[in-house]
């Protein structure tokens, strides 16, 4: 590698070194304590809703910096009809299709009102953080209500304690089913990409370095291994997490290789340009939003199973979570730039900070002031990189 | 004769207030290069919007009858689908985007729930070799310079399977040489039986590739010349064409002006574009004003009028990269980016763009007048609103702006209007120097004939006035002076007593006096 590619390897990952340096500091700082396994685990099972929220709202920055400040107040409106559905004694599963068609619709309501009428994001969704706070107070009658349908708590991992089960080596204190998953999801990752890779060179198309493939296959590798062994060590995989890996997933995928991933991106990096080449830039943004508002209402599902009840005071400042993980994880404020992975990255990034501050016994007003920094810092960066170009 | 494939019948397309296009009938052959000319504003590109389903059937008025069937465009995609594929004048391309991505934007290979990278990439670089390009499709369209930009767009109009490509000033952002090879690409294709329509103002880049002239003026075709018929076409005939609008007394006498010394002096003033830093927008241009006199400043849209006007005020644009300013014979060097510095040298700058640069559409009148020179109406910066309705309503009657009350709202105001408030504003920073940047654009007869007084009045306050136009009429019938500029130089000055449209137009495209 020259020097060239070497800086624009370096440009292209700051934040994952960023990650690195963070953690390491932590390492340090904390004694060790940020790496014990359960420490990893809370990372994951804490952040839940940071990761669904923030991959809708990707979306919707993607399409020219647009977010929605309404996620936080319609997370706790979906659980408060959850927690109310079932206290009446209606089933976990019917609740959960409610709840998710209940954020859905509010995405297509917000969505009809950014995409069709032209009233900026921002009012709409300001509007909805006001309504949807309101209306989840008149939901839940002001009370907090508890959830206990066994079935739904164990399905979205309800309460601090709800892992997969250990089929295969039970009660010996390693979970050997999380283990054998890791080494799965590694051997899986490796054979796909090696035979893409490889049928790429056959057909003559454009490959990265076989040394550079194999080092970023070995990275990757040791990486989940590492946190799977971690997780056997404590209880095993958190059930959300599988909620999170496959929405991170689907919408990768999405976003990489879909019609309507490409148009997100090409409406936020020029609307004019995207509209004459043929697309329906309104419906772009109307599917942002809709969508927004279907990964919403997830979130609203894992939060209630979490807490394990209905509380109207929920999901204050998870908008800010989720719009600061998207910037910090190199999506631009002017739309057209960011992936899953950055966001990914992002989210992690603010956890650990959280966490170990939390470990170190910085207090909450303090940590605060950090996030803000880290987040400025953040975006300055990609503001002045830009600006050099 | 060649088959005709395609023919635009008695089309007809109005906006609000405005007829864009009137019974326009277009042809063209299969296989040729046809290329049309007007004037800005004669109705090129609606013409061409309404071929490519941009303006949707049932929006304009006639028929569009291409290869033997009566289409009826709904979208973009429905022409595309017919092989008409248009290249936008300003680059449609998104700059974060690589060359693939682009070229296959709302045309994704694969299926629309699983696009084959690869495939758009081996596809993209396969049209990119055809149009002459060696970048990788995997380049990022910000790393390409213009010129190449224009072939990407050109690549994937070809990627399209175009039939009959329409080309919307293709080389308006290019220099010379890419110019030339983008001309001789284009008699490439049609040698390899592509029809092509061509919209451009270089009469020379017509006489060099185009079968066919069309030309429209004032949303009406006026006439089609073949370039091979029996006639030989020569610029000057297309010229008459373009321009031949009867010259009547539509501008107001400016008597008994006197004429004093030089005031600004510009010297060999050179900007660079903000972006494209390889691209010199202004070069070399050399020109000077005096006071009681008004210089006007022709040129066509792209010739780099107003970033020389702009980069006079206070270097509002562009990166200055030589030249000296010099005011009442004394050098002065105003700061970069900082207008205020401009007017306090007593220059002001009346933007072409009103709505978007020039008034506060939101705010009153009175807001607007005063906006450039509060302090002329505070004391110790505290607004005395009293003093502030006191001048807006001077201004008012001066200018004889048609409004109930200064309090009215700029943005209700007509165009004619709004542009005396715009020219209220910057009167009222008693400026020595003005330039006004297209003063009439875009408003009517009656009110124009006002603004040419007022310009008058200027002059006739012993102010310096400088005048960018596009009107040739206007530019002829308002001026002591002409500079005509193009390309970024200074093609050419006359008195304004010498002047004809045709030798202006001649100049421009490049042949002498």
């Amino acid at each position: 590698m020259n020097t060239k590619s070497v800086s624009k390897f370096l440009k292209e990952n700051t934040m994952t070194f960023a990650l690195v340096i963070v953690i390491i500091f932590f390492a340090f700082g904390t004694g060790g304590k940020i790496l014990l396994p359960q420490n990893i685990n809370n990372l994951f099972s804490q952040n839940g809703y940071v990761f669904i929220l923030a991959t809708g709202m990707l979306l919707c920055i993607l399409t020219g910096g647009n977010i929605d400040l309404a996620v936080g107040s319609v997370v706790c409106f979906c659980g408060g009809i959850g927690a109310v559905m079932m206290d009446k004694g209606i089933s976990g599963f019917l609740a959960f299709i409610v709840m998710m068609l209940v954020g859905t619709a509010i995405g297509v309501f917000q969505g009809f009102w950014i995409a069709y009428m032209n009233v900026p994001p921002f009012i709409v969704t300001l509007a909805g953080m006001y309504a949807f706070r309101g209306l989840s107070n008149v939901v839940l009658n002001g009370y907090s209500i508890g959830v206990g349908d066994k079935v739904f708590l164990d399905v979205f991992g309800g309460g601090a304690d709800c892992y997969i089960p250990d089929f295969i080596g039970k009660g010996s204190g390693f979970n050997i089913t999380c283990m054998i998953a890791g080494i799965l999801v590694v051997a899986v990752m490796v054979v796909m990409n090696m035979k893409a890779w490889i049928r790429r060179r056959m057909n003559g198309y454009k490959t990265d370095s076989a040394a550079a493939e194999v080092g970023k296959l070995v990275v990757l590798s040791a990486v989940i291994l590492y946190l799977t062994w971690n997780l056997s060590r404590y209880k095993g995989i958190p059930t959300v997490l599988l909620w999170i890996l496959g929405t991170l997933l689907i919408y990768h995928y999405i976003t990489q290789k879909t019609a309507i991933g490409r148009y997100l991106y090409a409406v936020g990096g020029n609307r004019k340009a995207t509209e004459l080449s043929g697309v329906d830039t309104k419906k772009v943004f109307f599917i942002a939003y809709t969508n927004m508002g279907f990964l919403t209402g997830l979130a609203g599902v894992l939060t209630l199973a979490r807490a394990m009840q209905g509380n109207p005071t929920f999901g204050q400042g998870y908008e800010m979570d989720a719009i600061a993980a998207c910037f910090i994880g190199g999506a631009s404020a002017y739309g057209g730039i960011g992936t899953i992975p950055g966001m990914f990255i992002g989210a992690i990034l603010l956890g650990v900070i959280n966490q170990g501050m939390s470990i170190m016994g910085v207090s909450s007003n303090y940590q605060s002031v950090v996030k803000g920094l880290v987040l400025l810092v953040a975006v300055m960066f990609d503001v002045i990189s830009k600006k050099k170009e | 004769m060649a088959k005709i494939l395609l023919e635009m019948k008695n089309i007809t397309k109005t906006f609000p207030g405005v007829r864009a296009l009137d019974n326009v009938n277009f042809k063209v052959e299969e296989g040729e290069i046809h290329a049309l000319v007007g004037e800005n504003g004669a109705g090129k590109s609606t013409l061409m919007n309404v071929l490519s389903g941009i303006y949707p059937y049932g929006t304009y008025e006639g028929d569009i009858i291409y290869d033997g069937e009566v289409c009826k465009f709904h979208t973009i995609k429905d022409s595309e689908k017919k092989g008409i594929v248009i290249i936008h004048q300003e680059l449609a391309l998104i700059p974060e985007m690589t060359i693939g991505e682009n070229m296959y934007l709302g045309n994704e290979v694969g299926s629309k729930r699983n696009i084959d990278w690869d495939k758009t990439y081996a596809e993209a670089d396969k049209y990119l070799k055809m149009v002459n390009l060696t970048e990788s499709s995997r380049t990022k369209v910000k790393e390409i310079g213009t010129g190449k930009q224009q072939l990407v767009e050109i690549a994937k109009a070809l990627s399209k399977h175009a039939k009959l490509l329409i080309l919307d000033e293709p080389t308006s952002s290019l220099n010379e040489e890419d110019s030339q090879a983008l001309l001789d690409m284009m008699l490439e294709f049609k040698k390899q039986g592509m029809t092509m329509i061509i919209i451009t103002h270089k009469l020379n880049e017509v006489a060099y590739v185009a079968d066919k002239i069309t030309v429209l003026r004032d949303g009406a075709t006026i006439e089609t010349l073949d370039a091979h018929g029996p006639e030989k076409i020569s610029e000057e005939r297309i010229i008459k064409g373009m321009v031949g609008r009867e010259m009547t007394n539509r501008f107001p006498k400016r008597e008994g002006v006197k004429i004093g010394d030089i005031q600004l002096e510009v010297d060999h003033w050179t900007v660079q574009h903000p972006k494209y830093t390889e691209r010199k927008v202004v070069d070399d241009v050399s020109i000077y004003v005096r006071k009681g006199e008004v210089v006007g400043i022709y040129g066509l849209m792209g010739a780099g009028r107003t970033e020389l006007s702009m980069s006079i005020f206070g270097q509002s644009y562009g990166n200055l990269l030589n030249g000296t300013l010099k005011i009442d014979g004394k050098e002065i060097h105003l700061k970069k980016n900082d207008p205020a510095d401009a007017i306090r040298h007593k220059i002001a700058y009346v933007t072409e763009d009103r709505k978007g640069n020039g008034l506060v559409l939101s705010q009153s009148i009175r807001v607007n007048t005063t906006l450039a020179n509060l302090g002329g109406v505070s004391k110790h910066t505290v607004i005395d609103k009293d003093a502030e309705y006191a001048a807006a309503e001077d201004y008012r009657k001066k200018l004889k702006t048609k409004t109930p009350t200064v309090d009215q709202l700029v943005g209700n105001l007509s165009g004619g209007n709004q542009q005396k408030v715009l020219l209220a504003k910057w009167m009222f920073a008693e400026p020595d120097i003005l330039i006004l940047d297209e003063p009439t654009r875009g408003i009517d007869v009656g009110a124009k004939y006002e603004i040419y007084c007022i310009i008058n009045d200027l002059a006739a306050a012993g102010k310096s006035v400088i005048m960018v136009s596009s009107e040739l009429p206007e530019v002829i019938g308002m001026s002591d002076r002409i500079y005509i500029m193009n390309a970024g130089h200074i093609a050419g000055e006359m008195k304004a007593s010498e002047a004809t449209q045709e030798n202006i137009m001649g100049l421009i495209i490049g042949r002498g006096q």
